[in-house]
């Protein structure tokens, strides 16, 4: 499935693109993630748990960071084992630029699943994978626009 | 007239154990000391298997033992095979890839056997199984039937370049080419034949058990043959040799074709109960039926149709490229070629047809017989293309079918395409359809629903099928490894009854009520006294088994031939305890008498005579048990006209079938109650192929359509009552005069639903399956076109 869309981040470019080269936000924007840990260079190892339909599972991902282009974006891919459940990969081109001191975010998702994820769950996947990129994102500007808020600080 | 003898709707005697909830099924089966097996499938369509970790499955509880392909290899078992050669036009016979039933290096399919996990319970295997670490390499995938032998795709077996299988030319190719040429008008039409899944009630399941002290396996197994399945894991797969395997099928819950192959599971099954010397159990959950039970259909064609100024036919070309999955199952090869090709010629006395047939292989699961086996395929190819030769010629679908039909004086009529048809009356099955679905009355109808919004259409199907599977000469000639004859046993015990034994299988035609019939019609045994028994290799003589419409065809004759034999010898007896001559010893109604006397004994006093023969004719064996082999000399054909009348929801696209009316010619019935149900089954299972049923993978090959939240099966309110009738003729190639009947609807039903569902929308074509999605698309295309 192919996903598009955009987010208004009240953020300036360079504070988006180092949070989105911050592992702690990474984690806390993402759904369910339990865990996300830097393995190597722009590689990193992320679990989290998901549930599609009937199918619940813990996943372990893989995630490459590539096509880095400070700060006006990159590309985040990962894939993954879900054990008995399957498994999911997709990438994520993320696209910055600014828009009147405030930052957009510019997405666009691919992912792909298999195993018993695409076997049961094929008609709930799309709307599944769609919100949860846009969770991601939400909860990514949120995250950035909070710490932007805060560092920006109230004046004294 | 006997009671309950041929032509009595006798109620089945089956039902009674399954309306109790006692039916046998091979899941109702549980041994002292047994395991349960779980299989690793492969969650991806392509890829090489880098290794298999089996240390964690191997500590989890209960865990009894976890074997792969190479411990397949080591012991020298499989690999499994296809029984039918078909010749490719190199000269070469087709490409037939290894098809080990645990992968050895590389898996071809989603759904592929990795590794078999044993353990004490069915759930510890899950959840060992869920440990079986497989690290795969995966590759890009083939997927789409139309694409697959293009250049530029993948390659998945090395022995199958361009994953061709075979290409089969078959007819007059030159003399069609010069009818085309010379014709008044050509038609043609591109279709899809849409893949299906086969979908039994009961999923499959194995139990094998090793009895180390005779050295002996015995497999439960949902088959519909169970002496093939013992002749190909002996001969072919190194399970054990013939007499040390017993092959056990008890009640079976549907197969439709699908439980007629020998598949990885069973031989695995059967391999390992005797590795681990214990009894495994494995029972198949529906998505594995799903993964991988061998789907049905998934042709691409193109059909052509020469005719002259007045509509006849003069010659046909059909191409057509069929998709065989990723390994050849068991019959496979000759799905699409000997039983699709040669019922190109329908009912029609179209004097040249070609047809060029690829098989290819790609990244899904394999694909064989499923209800019909390619008759239904051949039969919508030919019935849409007659639709579209009216359209093009202006002539209603009756006249033109009507023109081109075979003349009931040309029987027996040799087609262009081998079959020779014995019997049929074409004209007599389309008249009384027509009759019976008020034909001529379809345009106030149809005037009728406009008022109501509604686009109501009308279509025709009139199909033939070869079925009673088959003359061994003819099938040995094509390449068959087998024979497809029949053997039945028919043994009367001491005190008067009788028992029954068949080479064939029910997996749920009744046939223990059927053949019960027949015994009874011939013997003059009260039915209730007749027990039919089939499905046991130890039980049972040899035999075939069940599918091809062949049970009553080629089975029900070698009972027969059986209860001759036991008359012939009844006479013997009875005419020296009636002091009478041989020759004056009539047989009726059960009863041996001197004719033109009142002295008589019934046939219960004979048998019990021939085991207690104390007084008895010189020179005849004791014993009243008789057997008999029956190989049909030509194959049956069935055939009929159906009708199908729908009603379109232009805003919604949604299809209801408001009237279906089918006439068939089945010969002589037995059993009018069950060759109706039949009928009905048929019916539905085509018009769910039509409307609901399509198996879909995407494009890296999952399978999306594998549960029943995305597979559309047919269900009782996408069913109207039908209307069934009978246009009978004798077929004097069949001594019992039968045709079979299970597999017709589903021959019959998917071009007449189709035909209906174009002829309401004003459309030349549309695919299967007619969802509303695609009906409400060419409705709109249609109206946009017409406005």
């Amino acid at each position: 499935m192919e996903m598009i869309s955009e987010q208004l981040i009240e953020a300036s470019r360079e504070s988006v693109w180092l949070a989105l080269n911050d592992t702690v936000i990474l984690q806390k924007a993402m759904p369910g993630c339990e865990s996300f840990e830097e393995t190597g260079e722009n590689t990193f190892e992320a679990k989290l748990i998901t549930k599609i339909g009937p199918v619940k599972a813990r996943f372990k991902f893989d995630v490459t960071l590539s096509d880095l282009d400070p700060p006006r974006g990159y590309t985040i891919s990962g894939a993954g084992q879900g054990g008995a459940a399957g498994f999911a990969k997709g990438a994520a081109t993320v696209t910055l630029s600014e828009q009147d001191g405030t930052t957009v975010l510019a997405y666009h998702v691919q992912a792909n699943v298999g195993g018993k994820l695409a076997q049961l769950g094929a008609r709930l996947i799309d709307g599944v994978a769609k919100k949860m990129a846009d969770d991601f994102f939400e909860n990514f500007k949120q995250l950035v626009g909070a710490e932007a808020e805060s560092t920006s600080g109230t004046p004294d | 007239m006997i009671e309950n003898g041929i032509g009595a709707s006798v109620r089945r005697k089956e039902d009674q154990r399954f309306l109790i909830g006692k039916g046998n099924y091979t899941d109702d089966i549980n041994v002292a000391g047994q395991t349960h097996a779980v299989f690793v499938r492969s969650p991806h369509a392509h890829a090489e298997i880098k290794g298999i970790d089996c240390s964690d499955a191997l500590a989890a509880p209960g865990v009894v033992a976890v074997l792969t392909g190479d411990d397949l290899a080591a012991d020298g078992i499989g690999p499994l095979i296809c029984g039918v050669t078909v010749t490719s036009d190199d000269g070469e016979p087709h490409r037939a890839p290894a098809h080990p039933a645990l992968a050895q290096g590389k898996v071809n399919y989603v759904g592929d056997h990795v590794a078999i996990v044993i353990a004490e319970t069915r759930a510890q295997a899950r959840d060992a199984a869920e440990l079986v670490d497989v690290d795969y390499s995966v590759l890009p995938a083939v997927i789409d039937t139309g694409s697959a032998a293009d250049s530029g795709q993948p390659q998945i077996h090395e022995v199958a370049p361009d994953n061709v299988c075979y290409n089969w030319p078959f007819g007059d190719k030159e003399g069609v080419e010069a009818a085309f040429a010379g014709a008044h008008k050509v038609s043609k039409l591109d279709l899809v034949n849409n893949r299906m899944v086969t979908n039994p009630m009961e999923p499959r399941a194995a139990l094998g058990e090793y009895n180390q002290g005779m050295d002996e396996i015995t497999l439960h197994l949902t088959t519909q043959n169970p002496h093939v399945h013992r002749l190909v894991l002996s001969a072919f797969n190194q399970l054990a040799p013939e007499h040390k395997l017993r092959v056990v099928g008890p009640d079976v819950g549907g197969g439709f074709g699908a439980k007629i192959f020998v598949y990885a599971e069973e031989l695995v099954v059967g391999w390992a109960c005797r590795k681990i010397k214990r009894p495994v159990k494995w029972n198949g959950d529906r998505t594995e039926a799903f993964l991988a039970d061998a789907h049905g259909r998934d042709h691409v064609s193109t059909a052509e149709m020469a005719m002259d100024e007045n509509g006849k036919f003069l010659a046909m070309r059909v191409q057509t490229q069929a998709n065989l999955g990723a390994y050849l199952s068991t019959f496979s090869t000759m799905v699409p070629s000997y039983l699709y090709a040669f019922l190109l010629a329908g009912q029609y006395s179209t004097p040249l047809i070609y047809s060029e047939v690829k098989a290819v292989f790609t990244n899904t699961a394999p694909v064989d017989a499923c209800r019909g086996a390619g008759r239904p395929e051949a039969t919508y190819l030919v019935e849409r293309l007659v639709d579209i030769c009216a359209a093009d010629m202006g002539l209603d679908p009756a006249e033109i079918r009507r023109r081109n039909f075979i003349p009931v004086d040309a029987f027996p009529y040799q087609t262009p395409v081998v079959q020779c048809y014995d019997s049929g009356d074409y004209p007599a099955a389309l008249d009384k359809a027509m009759e019976l679905a008020d034909y001529s009355g379809f345009s106030a109808r149809a005037e009728e629903a406009k008022s109501r919004g509604k686009l109501r259409g009308i279509g025709l199907s009139s199909y033939v099928e070869a079925c009673g599977i088959a003359p061994s000469a003819a099938v040995g000639q094509l390449g068959a490894g087998v024979g497809l004859w029949e053997s039945a046993q028919v043994r009367f015990n001491p005190t008067g009854n009788v028992q029954v034994f068949t080479g064939t299988h029910s997996h749920g035609q009744g046939h223990e009520t059927t053949f019960a019939q027949l015994v009874c019609d011939q013997l003059g045994v009260p039915i209730e006294n007749i027990e039919v028994i089939h499905g046991d290799t130890a039980r049972t003589q040899f035999g075939m088994g069940t599918y091809g419409s062949r049970s009553l065809a080629v089975g029900g004759v070698a009972i027969a031939r059986a209860c001759d034999k036991l008359i012939a010898k009844g006479k013997k007896i009875a005419a020296h305890a009636l002091e009478a001559a041989e020759g004056d010893i009539e047989f009726v109604d059960g009863n041996f008498s001197v004719a033109g006397t009142d002295k008589a004994m019934n046939i219960a006093e004979v048998a019990f005579t021939a085991y207690v023969p104390h007084s008895y004719p010189e020179g005849v064996e004791p014993g009243f048990d008789e057997n008999a082999f029956f190989d049909p000399t030509n194959f049956s054909f069935p055939a009929g006209t159906h009708i199908c009348e729908v009603e379109v929801d232009p805003d919604t696209g949604v299809v209801e079938v408001v009237k279906y009316s089918a006439v068939d010619d089945f010969g002589r019935l037995i059993n009018p109650m069950i060759v109706e149900g039949q009928v009905h089954g048929g019916i539905a299972h085509g018009v769910g192929q039509a409307l609901l049923e399509g198996c879909s993978y995407d494009s890296e090959g999952q399978l999306v359509t594998a549960s029943y939240m995305d597979y559309a099966m047919p269900r009782a309110d996408n069913l109207p009552s039908f209307d069934i009738d009978y246009a009978p003729t004798n077929p004097p190639d069949n001594p019992l005069g039968v045709k079979g009947c299970g597999e017709a609807g589903a021959i019959g039903a998917p071009p007449a639903v189709i035909n209906a569902i174009s002829n309401a929308l004003g459309v030349r074509h549309i695919d299967m399956p007619a969802t509303p999605e695609a009906v409400w698309r060419a409705a709109q295309q249609a109206a946009a076109v017409s406005a």
